[in-house]
């Protein structure tokens, strides 16, 4: 199975429409330990990639490249430069692998660099880490990624602005790992890539 | 949700448009952005640039400090949300006059990402960038298992003294040491009696009892570090001295700035009112303020409170540079 134009939009055009359908939701989570635009955020970036994407990009680095630089342009806040990083790494590392692990692995450390967080700290990462290596070993399921998810809610946030509720944002699941999770079940329903 | 608005999609454009169509001879938008810049450019000619920005919904924060003497450019972001580094990087370039340019960047996580980014796309145009990460909010501990403490209405006194600096002549590294300097110096406080609402959420950001107000909210609606009843004015100053004042040892032998905040939806006369209270309690350690602002500088949209910001001027030209005139529409 490997990577092609044609799965990569599919992918993508999945994630939007998760990220559309449950907007409202991600920005409740949010609301609980951060600012309450999560959803509205992914919701704008993800809307202009799928439009980006419909011009139908010659290979696959130019897609990644084309996703990256359009959440960076278009969703702002945290959310923006960290998933545009990810898909930036991936773009980077499109032009010598097609192994989705490969790729995905070089979007965690670009994440992880470019917010400065590690597991642990209630972030994106604490999915991203336990859901790279599931793709790696081509072991990644539903149930996986929900309770990756899920994992996040017992975390005490040492990143973002959840951060300032120390202890207090204990039993909310992370609205970054959320959408991350969404990003994850859009890969494995998309034929051909896993 | 009440609000004197056309599309919560449209809020930041339309407001953009409003502010550089009011006030043609300040300001002009940097174009294809939501940045704005100086409308006199000459102003400019030969000197630094000071680019600031951020989430939007603290008008006239930062767009209304854009003008000769004070910021070069400011650059909006969506409400509450950092701008893009597109779009920043755009206004660096428009400010650029060849001496570099220095950002002035609020600490939260979007924001230093978005501005780190730009930076980076700066520096492939050889385009000198230098940087400080406000964090005046005590309401924080200090801690590196957090963000760390909030930019807040104490960096007006950063772009004041920056931007004055800039039209006198200075350099871009002497511009960032100067901030450097500055920074400590710097400390607020804050307490809210009711929540900002977003415009894009309709919801308020987080929901106080009638007669409930919180000490050390941020200005997202970040929670704060106490609840409790609300009480008289001087009650309130003396709540919010004291903990500056277990920060900075307020010392009668020290020079202040102090800025009076009103957060969006409190009235000047209450901010006139604490800011009476406010001297007397000063008074009590013998100090008089240098310099003194008091009204709505870095609001949260509707958000009901006030923050109190003390500046000790440890060095005597930074009372020079608040005093220099300058043209801008907010200061």
């Amino acid at each position: 199975m490997s990577l092609t134009v044609k799965n990569v939009i599919e992918w993508m055009n999945n994630f939007s429409s998760k990220i559309e359908q449950n907007k409202q939701f991600l920005s409740d989570l949010d609301t609980a330990i951060g600012d309450g635009d999560h959803g509205f955020n992914m919701s704008r970036g993800m809307t202009a990639v799928s439009q980006k994407l419909s011009t139908e990009p010659k290979t696959i680095t130019d897609a990644f490249k084309q996703i990256a630089m359009t959440l960076i342009s278009t969703v702002g806040g945290a959310s923006g430069p960290l998933y545009g990083t990810a898909f930036l790494e991936m773009a980077k590392k499109s032009s010598t692998s097609s192994d989705i692990g490969d790729l995905l692995d070089a979007a965690l450390t670009g994440i992880k660099k470019r917010g400065g967080a590690e597991p642990g700290d209630k972030t994106m990462v604490d999915v991203w880490t336990v859901l790279v290596s599931e793709v790696k070993t081509n072991t990644l399921t539903q149930e996986k990624i929900d309770s990756a998810v899920a994992a996040t809610k017992d975390l005490v946030a040492k990143k973002g602005r959840a951060s300032y509720l120390g202890e207090r944002s204990k039993g909310h699941v992370d609205p970054g790992s959320q959408s991350s999770g969404y990003l994850f079940k859009a890969l494995l329903e998309t034929e051909g890539i896993l | 949700m009440k609000k004197i608005i056309n599309d919560p999609a449209n809020v930041v454009p339309e407001m953009v448009e409003g502010m550089v169509r009011s006030y043609p001879q300040y300001i002009v938008r940097v174009k294809d952005t939501e940045a704005v810049m100086r409308a006199d450019k000459d102003s400019m000619a030969g000197k630094v640039g000071i680019v600031s920005g951020g989430g939007s919904g603290h008008e006239p924060t930062h767009a209304g400090f854009v003008g000769k003497g004070i910021l070069s450019a400011a650059v909006c972001g969506q409400v509450f949300t950092s701008p893009t580094p597109d779009q920043i990087y755009e206004a660096i370039k428009a400010v650029n006059q060849g001496q570099g340019v220095f950002l002035v960047i609020k600490n939260y996580s979007g924001d230093v990402m978005n501005f780190d980014m730009a930076k980076d796309m700066a520096d492939m145009d050889d385009i000198k960038v230098k940087s400080i990460v406000v964090d005046d909010d005590i309401a924080v501990e200090n801690s590196t298992f957090t963000q760390g403490r909030r930019g807040v209405a104490g960096t007006l006194f950063m772009h004041k003294i920056l931007g004055a600096m800039a039209q006198n002549g200075a350099s871009l590294d002497e511009i960032d040491a100067t901030a450097k300097k500055v920074l400590p110096n710097i400390k607020t406080i804050a307490v809210a009696l009711s929540a900002a609402t977003n415009p894009e959420t309709g919801k308020p950001g987080f929901v106080l009892k009638d007669n409930e107000i919180e000490y050390g909210v941020g200005i997202h609606s970040e929670p704060g570090y106490r609840r409790e009843q609300i009480k008289p004015a001087k009650d309130l100053v003396t709540e919010l001295v004291g903990k500056l004042n277990d920060e900075m040892h307020l010392d009668q032998d020290k020079k202040y700035a102090v800025l009076v905040n009103g957060m969006g939806a409190t009235p000047l006369m209450e901010q006139y009112i604490f800011s009476n209270d406010l001297l007397n309690k000063l008074a009590e350690f013998n100090v008089k303020p240098a310099f003194m602002k008091v009204g709505n500088y870095m609001t949260s949209l509707d958000m009901a409170g006030i923050s109190l910001t003390i500046f000790e001027l440890a060095d005597d030209k930074w009372l020079e540079y608040l005093n220099q005139p300058v043209e801008t529409i907010a200061w």
